[in-house]
């Protein structure tokens, strides 16, 4: 048999059940790993997502034809049985389990290892085939712990509160600014979310997930602007509507600050080191969970996971895919451009904006 | 080194100013004067020799990461600096220390050249697994030594002066000569460097040169000067700006950057002037008959730089001269707080005096109006110059890039400008890693079938801003032919418009042309490859430059 899951122009195609994971042209049927924009986009006849997931499709997609399905609960399609199961990624992130004629293939989407309080936590998921991304995949990725990353961002904005500035920290709108919010200590002041955050906010609370206070701006008084935590998208950074914020501390929260050369380039006075991506150890650790014997990997550093995979024993290859980036590494600046463009075209306070990292 | 490492990253971390000083103020409060010496002298800009190479310092932090080298190599290529890779690669330490920074200098980091590998390496291995991935991102940095800091030598001064409580002019003073090498940082020395002024201050001063005066850019039409009879015009030399330094029976010759490079230009060294004397001019290597001569091209320079012994052979053939064109200290007394024209006089009298045929007076640029200076002007790449200088008639000679006690304005020429075509890209380094922002660019020429093909005559990587580097960098990855390790070829595809100072003949480059300070002035997005210019039009500037 030949393999399961192909590449084709229009995305990562199911051969035997004749659909199509996270398409980046408009197909008949569309399974969605997650609602980023990368993964999600409109056009499709019919999507299927995780239950969790399906609010946040709808809110950045419009009207839509959508399932949802429970994680764990199985359909059959064309003589394939599908399963979602939670990646970690984001609310409602799900890996693609297919199984057909006794073969089992995973497709992972994007994922995280790290328990992330705002989405449930990965599930290892036993296949023989594993399609794993790549975004972190070289060893100097290596992430602090959540919790120290927290106390940090906590502890800059006790600081900055203390000084009488308001503190900024950029972070994607949808999954990491929820992410973020559930670390804050909200008795250090009041906490402002840009426009493009606060409708994923609330589909968030109404997921359950558990957020502290958020406004917006325009219902703050201004003398309270001076100890807040101000949490928006990286392309409002030099737009009109940060100048309200008067002297602030602005930082980024991004796997991509990790390094020097990124963090210098943002120009920021604080990086932080937050990702939504599994890390190298993270990446391996849940291949080997997955007891796969063939990776393939998508998106990030495909030539080196590749090799690597290969002397660590596995049956690797690569495809070349549409999600992240088009190349390697310079990711932050090539989303911004997109961003900036988007947010220039697009005026309605949500617009959807490219993945997260 | 663990506040070292924590004030490295403070000023690493932040662009502003006054948190930078925040922190070199809360440091040096805290540190004790041996390490604080240590400290001044990394942040003035001291760089020690490397101490391990590289390859002995990669091969150790590969075996300690326990990974592959293709992988780490990798690495290296998406973080674009060695000691941030190896912070980032190696696993968490087993130990910990917090030894001072002049104890790590003097008697672990500095013992370790010379040492054969094997003790090399225990060494390291040891320290790698007592420090935290900041300290040993340090720790790469003063062992490889290119260690840099993101900040002025000026802030230091002022963080200094604040913190003594000493006027800053006076440190900056004290600070000339710290980075040299030739005398390692110790805890006397920084508290000389901070001790109230006192009356032996000038005798303290030893062979030290005076903080260079620097000039700026003039922008717009000269004319906006005013008077020209307030001015001194000269030329504005393509050399190595220079003090000579003569105190205690002894010459010094000090390059602006605070190298000692007596050395190398024992012809200069070796200028017989009176006890007490500091003389600001520029080396130069002079060339042509005493009717007919003038400076040589900047290649000729770079030859006798290069050079780590100099022949007989070579002294007679690149002769260096000192273009005087200011005296800083007579007869033990200094001058700098008097105008530019009598210190210009006292050096005439000078020069004419010594009578030394490697001691030469930059001429002074007569003219009668603007006007008439600027078509003189226009003779500067004929004479092997970049222009003109203009310096206040009443200006003192200030510290640094000032304008407090008068001004020197530099009028350089246009750069000389060629359209060629983008043809190879590199990623950059520190800020710009994962960035491609180095470019090859060329030109076209014939090759002997008469086919025509691009010739690459040079690399540029400044000129863009940030914003045009994204889209020069996006459009690279999507015209990439073939990647040879780091370096990509391209699709010729993209004209820029090429600026450079200086152009002479090479056998080393591909073209047989070599370019001064190349660098990108635009994209011209109005031009096809096919417009590009033609290696006949760079020879053309060649022949124009030696008319």
């Amino acid at each position: 048999m030949g393999d399961m899951v192909v590449v084709r122009k229009e995305g990562l195609f199911c051969v035997p059940g004749n659909f199509y994971i996270d398409p980046w042209r408009p197909v008949d049927r569309a399974v969605i790993t997650h609602a980023h924009g990368d993964h999600a986009r409109v056009g499709h006849g019919h999507y299927l997502a995780a239950a969790p997931g399906v609010d946040i499709l709808r809110s950045r997609l419009g009207e839509i034809t959508i399932d949802g399905l429970a994680y764990g609960e199985r359909i059959t399609h064309n003589g394939v049985t599908i399963s979602l199961h939670p990646a970690g990624h984001v609310l409602g992130s799900a890996q693609v389990r297919m199984e057909c004629g006794g073969e089992v293939w995973v497709a992972s989407g994007d994922y995280k290892v790290e328990p992330d309080a705002t989405c449930a936590p990965f599930e290892p998921v036993r296949c023989d085939t594993f399609i794993t991304e790549s975004t972190f995949g070289l060893p100097i990725y290596r992430w602090q712990k959540q919790q120290e990353v927290f106390d940090d961002i906590n502890a800059w904005w006790r600081k900055n509160a203390e000084q009488g500035r308001p503190s900024v920290v950029f972070a994607y709108s949808f999954g990491k600014a929820q992410r973020i919010l559930s670390g804050l200590d909200a008795s250090i002041g009041p906490i402002v979310c840009h426009g493009s955050v606060e409708p994923l906010n609330r589909v968030y609370r109404a997921g359950g997930v558990d957020l502290p206070p958020t406004v917006l701006v325009t219902d703050i008084d201004k003398a309270a602007l001076k100890t807040a935590m101000v949490v928006a998208p990286p392309s409002a950074s030099g737009s009109t509507w940060m100048r309200r914020f008067g002297d602030y501390s602005d930082s980024f929260a991004s796997g991509w600050m990790l390094l020097r050369g990124a963090r210098r380039r943002r120009g920021v006075d604080r990086g932080f080191v937050l990702s939504d991506h599994a890390d190298w150890p993270g990446l391996m650790s849940a291949i080997q969970s997955t007891q796969a014997e063939k990776v393939i990997v998508t998106h990030g550093s495909i030539p080196t996971m590749v090799r690597w995979l290969c002397q660590q024993g596995y049956e690797a290859k690569g495809f070349d895919t549409e999600f992240g980036d088009e190349d390697e590494s310079t990711a932050p600046e090539a989303k911004e451009m997109k961003e900036s463009k988007k947010a220039a075209e697009e005026t309605t306070p949500d617009a959807p904006e490219a993945a997260d990292a | 080194m663990r506040e070292f490492a924590r004030l490295y990253a403070e000023l690493d971390e932040t662009t502003a100013t006054n948190r930078k000083l925040d922190a070199l103020q809360q440091y040096f409060a805290a540190a004790s004067p041996e390490n604080a010496a240590w400290a001044v002298y990394f942040l003035a800009g001291g760089k020690p020799r490397q101490a391990v190479p590289s390859k002995l310092l990669r091969e150790f932090a590969i075996e300690y990461a326990m990974l592959d080298e293709w992988l780490f190599e990798e690495c290296y290529q998406a973080v674009g600096d060695l000691a941030e890779t190896v912070a980032l690669v190696l696993p968490p330490p087993e130990n910990e220390s917090d030894v001072g920074l002049a104890v790590w200098m003097e008697e672990r980091i500095g013992p370790l050249r010379g040492a054969d590998p094997a003790t090399v390496r225990e060494k390291l291995l040891a320290y790698f697994n007592e420090l935290t991935a900041r300290e040993r991102f340090l720790l790469v940095k003063l062992i490889g030594g290119g260690f840099r800091v993101g900040v002025s030598k000026l802030l230091v001064t002022r963080a200094l002066a604040s913190m003594a409580a000493v006027d800053s002019k006076l440190i900056a003073q004290r600070l000339m000569g710290w980075t040299d090498g030739s005398v390692a940082p110790t805890a006397t020395g920084f508290l000389r460097l901070i001790a109230e002024q006192s009356d032996d201050e000038h005798k303290l001063r030893g062979g030290q040169p005076f903080p260079f005066f620097l000039a700026h850019q003039l922008q717009g039409e000269p004319a906006a000067l005013g008077d020209l009879a307030e001015w001194q015009v000269e030329w504005k030399y393509d050399g190595i700006r220079a003090q000579l330094v003569r105190r205690s029976e002894q010459s010094f010759v000090w390059s602006r950057g605070e190298d000692l490079i007596t050395e190398r230009f024992p012809e200069v060294a070796a200028i017989r002037v009176p006890e007490g004397t500091v003389i600001d001019g520029e080396i130069l290597v002079w060339q042509g008959s005493a009717l007919n001569s003038g400076p040589a091209p900047f290649a000729d320079l770079q030859k006798r730089i290069g050079r780590k012994t100099l022949s007989a052979k070579l002294l007679a053939e690149l002769p260096a001269v000192l273009l005087a064109y200011d005296l800083l200290e007579l007869d033990g007394v200094d001058l700098r707080a008097l105008p530019q024209h009598e210190r210009r006089a006292l050096l005439q009298t000078l020069v004419r005096d010594a009578a030394q045929p490697a001691l030469q007076i930059s001429p002074l640029v007569e003219a009668e109006s603007w006007d008439a200076l600027s078509t003189i002007r226009m003779e500067s790449r004929a004479r092997g110059v970049e222009g003109m200088m203009l310096k206040a008639r009443n200006a003192q000679y200030g510290v640094g890039r000032t304008k407090d006690v008068g001004t020197w304005w530099k009028w350089k020429v246009d750069p000389y400008s060629i359209d060629a075509v983008l043809i190879y890209a590199q990623a950059g380094h520190g800020r710009r890693a994962s960035l491609y922002t180095d470019y090859t660019f060329a030109v076209w020429d014939d090759d002997e079938a008469g086919e025509r093909k691009l010739v690459p005559f040079a690399k540029a990587y400044s000129g863009l801003t940030d914003a045009e580097i994204a889209k020069v960098d996006n459009a690279i990855r999507k015209t990439t032919i073939e990647k040879f390790g780091p370096v990509r070829s391209v699709k010729p595809s993209m004209v820029f418009e090429i600026g450079f100072e200086g152009i002479a003949l090479s056998t080393r480059h591909k073209a047989g042309i070599a370019v001064r300070f190349p660098r990108i002035l635009r994209q011209r997005f109005d031009k096809t490859v096919d417009d590009a210019d033609t290696l006949d039009t760079l020879k053309g500037l060649l022949a124009a430059a030696h008319e």
